[in-house]
């Protein structure tokens, strides 16, 4: 599905990922609903976009994933001001830097009702819609972490794993309507949530991971990897065995 | 009236609602009433909670005319009781989900007909007063809003006004053809057309370019009962507007020896088998592998080959409703045009201009190889209605595939052809527009009107309540 000039609401815009799709969304012409907690960052996101564009493309909602019960009202309301709703794209996300000693449930319940719950209180309410639409995209960022447990963050590997199956099994209840669900699953990705840490792999920007969520998202992908090198990656961990897993602390 | 209601914005209410032509689509939240009490109720509950009400028939304008997006559409397709029948006089009474159908079938055993009819018989009245259908009769008979004695509209206050050309009669002539923006046709009063058989007598001839079809036509009109024209949009050249008329003539009395029979509904229908074997049902997909330039282009030749060799000039008799339901002949025919769907552009010209319009509309499309599958070429006269489309001259319908990757084209072609009616004097109109921009709508309507009818508005729907995406686009609502 091209997404040139579509109704788009984009959960997790003020920064990394979110605010990159945003910008290259825009490019496309399409109309943004932007939600974020952070209110003057995604202010000054939607001001910026609007600016460049010469028109008003973009609009800012305050809101907290994981306030679920605020979501279905706010989704409704976005669709009345944006006039219909084409795509709904999930790249809200926490990772605490959790060490390899620390077991920490606050820690853990924050990623779960973020990364998960908070997904599906928004995914629920795009599919119900995009089900009687007969037509629509869920995108969830998920990430690669999520295709094997292991030792370095059980926390946040858990809630990727999770998402991974929740957009699976959605993608299997209503792909059949005609309704497009893409999973992406990033490597590193140089935003917050990687703090500046060092990694094996170098990063990459926000901006090229945001250009080939697009290109998956209008190539009808069902899971891609971002950059697509991470699949072989994926496939080695996924493969490796488990007392070799046992063995190594990332 | 009720004081309660069970009308709820709740999340089971919303549905998919679509354009006859398949271009657009919505949800909205959708209350089908059957009362007039729930209309009222419809009514009450957009008040209290910020919303607008589109209204909606069956739904077969070819765009965004009885559609809202995201808000509420007020679908009247449930209130489909026959009223009042008046067998010796010709008089009915309807409510405003009756449809051309359920009319013909009511009435046609007692030797009566409708005096106007669309190309399809699925219309509701509700929705046929609201844009007022003209037919292939237009020239002689008007639009339906000629036919009808009275009706009741309710505001969205929910008072209901009676209406007639001496009763409310500035409401009368505004909301025949005010597309739904004034209130909701709950009880129709027309008078039917007298017949003395259930059988016309139909003719048809070749003709090779506009110039042809503009003069047969004017030859014919007094007549003939009936005249429509078919246009090969393919040709070129000389050839330029050749195509094929058809003419029909209601038989006299006398002139059918079996009326009882010809009259039945059941020698009316169409049979749902060919040669009683195919089913009919089935054409649709066949025509899907043809609907594209290289196969509509054969189509196109072909038809006026046939006509040209075998139906010139002969003379048949056909029933009613084989002749006047053209577009309901193939059972879901327009699916050919899936996923995008189809837009029609019909315009209506003044009589000295139409040639040179027409003309220039099909070389427009050819230059832009964007070239119309179906043209279907009519005579019309004006009428008295506020937000009239009808010109003294003809129409020209001009159907699209509209295509993910041919849209944009076909926006900028519409814009360009709307441009040529605008200078021409011509007019648009509402059931068939999916892409007119407002100046050009405003252009071909004229500002006078477009004042007097936002005046009208302003007394009957003072908050604004009834909307559709149409009147958005092209009217901004008439704020």
């Amino acid at each position: 599905m091209k997404l040139d000039q579509k109704n788009v609401v984009l959960v997790g815009a003020s920064s990394g990922i979110g605010a990159a799709l945003a910008k290259v969304l825009a490019g496309k012409g399409c109309s943004l609903a932007l939600i974020a907690r952070r209110e003057p960052q995604l202010i000054a996101l939607a001001d910026d976009i609007n600016h460049n564009a010469g028109k008003t493309l973009a609009r800012a909602y305050r809101g907290d994933v994981t306030q679920y019960e605020t979501i279905e009202p706010l989704f409704d309301q976005i669709a009345r001001d944006l006039g219909g709703i084409d795509v709904l794209i999930y790249a809200s996300g926490v990772m605490p830097s959790v060490k390899r000693d620390e077991y920490c449930f606050e820690k853990d319940r924050a990623m779960i009702e973020v990364n998960v719950l908070g997904a599906m209180a928004w995914i629920n309410v795009a599919a119900k819609r995009f089900e009687t639409a007969r037509s629509g995209v869920i995108a969830g960022i998920s990430s690669i972490a999520g295709d094997r447990g292991r030792a370095s963050m059980p926390g946040y590997i858990t809630s990727k794993a999770a998402l991974d199956a929740y957009l699976e099994s959605i993608r299997n209840r209503i792909s059949r309507y005609g309704v497009q669900v893409t999973t992406i699953k990033p490597g590193y990705v140089d935003t917050d949530l990687l703090a500046g840490a060092k990694t094996p792999i170098k990063a990459i920007s926000p901006d090229q991971a945001a250009r080939e969520i697009v290109s998956a998202i209008e190539d009808g992908a069902q899971v891609r990897y971002v950059p697509g090198f991470w699949r072989w990656i994926g496939m080695a961990v996924k493969c490796a065995p488990s007392f070799i897993m046992q063995r190594v602390n990332f | 009236m009720s004081e309660s209601s069970s009308y709820q914005l709740t999340q089971d209410r919303r549905e998919l609602v679509e354009s006859w032509g398949m271009n657009r689509r919505s949800i909205s939240y959708v209350f089908r009433p059957t009362t007039t009490s729930q209309i009222a109720d419809v009514f009450r509950l957009a008040k209290s909670t910020g919303r607008t009400v589109g209204l909606r028939g069956a739904g077969y304008s070819y765009g965004d005319a009885s559609m809202n997006a995201e808000d509420i559409v007020l679908d009247l397709s449930r209130m489909k009781r026959i009223l009042d029948w008046n067998p010796d006089s010709g008089v009915i009474t309807a409510e405003p989900g009756v449809t051309i159908q359920d009319l013909w079938r009511y009435i046609i055993e007692d030797g009566w007909w409708p005096p106007v009819v669309s190309g399809t018989s699925f219309v509701t009245l509700g929705g046929a007063l609201g844009v007022n259908i003209h037919g292939k009769n237009n020239y002689k008979a008007g639009p339906i809003g000629n036919y009808v004695d009275e009706f009741e509209i309710m505001l969205p206050s929910g008072e209901i006004k009676r209406c007639s050309r001496t009763e409310n009669p500035e409401l009368f002539f505004a909301a025949i053809g005010g597309f739904g923006m004034l209130g909701v046709f709950t009880r129709i009063t027309l008078h039917m057309k007298k017949v003395h058989s259930g059988l016309l007598s139909v003719g048809a001839y070749s003709t090779n370019s506009f110039g042809e079809i503009v003069e047969s036509l004017e030859e014919r009109r007094s007549h003939c009962d009936y005249m429509v024209g078919w246009i090969d949009c393919f040709s070129t050249g000389a050839k330029l507007g050749r195509g094929l008329v058809h003419t029909a003539n209601y038989l006299g009395p006398g002139e059918d020896l079996n009326p009882a029979q010809t009259l039945r509904v059941s020698n009316q229908e169409i049979s749902p088998t060919i040669m009683g074997v195919v089913p009919r049902s089935l054409l649709g997909k066949f025509l899907q592998p043809f609907n594209n330039n290289v196969g509509m282009l054969a189509i196109n030749a072909a038809k006026y080959v046939q006509g040209e060799v075998m139906e010139s000039h002969k003379t048949v008799l056909q029933p009613h409703a084989q002749f006047a339901f053209l577009l309901d002949y193939v059972p879901d025919w327009k699916h050919a045009y899936k996923p995008g769907g189809l837009i029609q552009f019909q315009s209506f010209i003044p009589y000295d201009q139409s040639e040179r319009v027409f003309a220039r509309q099909i070389e427009l499309s050819q230059k832009m190889r964007i070239i119309p599958f179906l043209g279907v070429f009519k005579r019309h006269q004006p009428d008295e209605f506020l937000m009239t489309h009808a010109v003294d001259g003809h129409s020209l319908a001009l159907d699209y595939p509209y295509t993910e990757s041919n849209k944009d084209g076909v926006k900028f072609l519409v814009e360009q052809m709307a441009r040529v009616v605008v200078e021409a004097g011509g007019r648009f109109y509402c059931a068939k527009d999916s892409l007119l921009t407002s100046e050009m709508a405003r252009a071909g309507m004229g500002e006078d009107r477009i004042e007097r009818f936002a005046c009208l508005k302003q007394k009957c729907d003072p908050e604004r309540l009834l909307r559709t995406d149409l009147s958005r686009r092209l009217y901004d609502g008439f704020k």
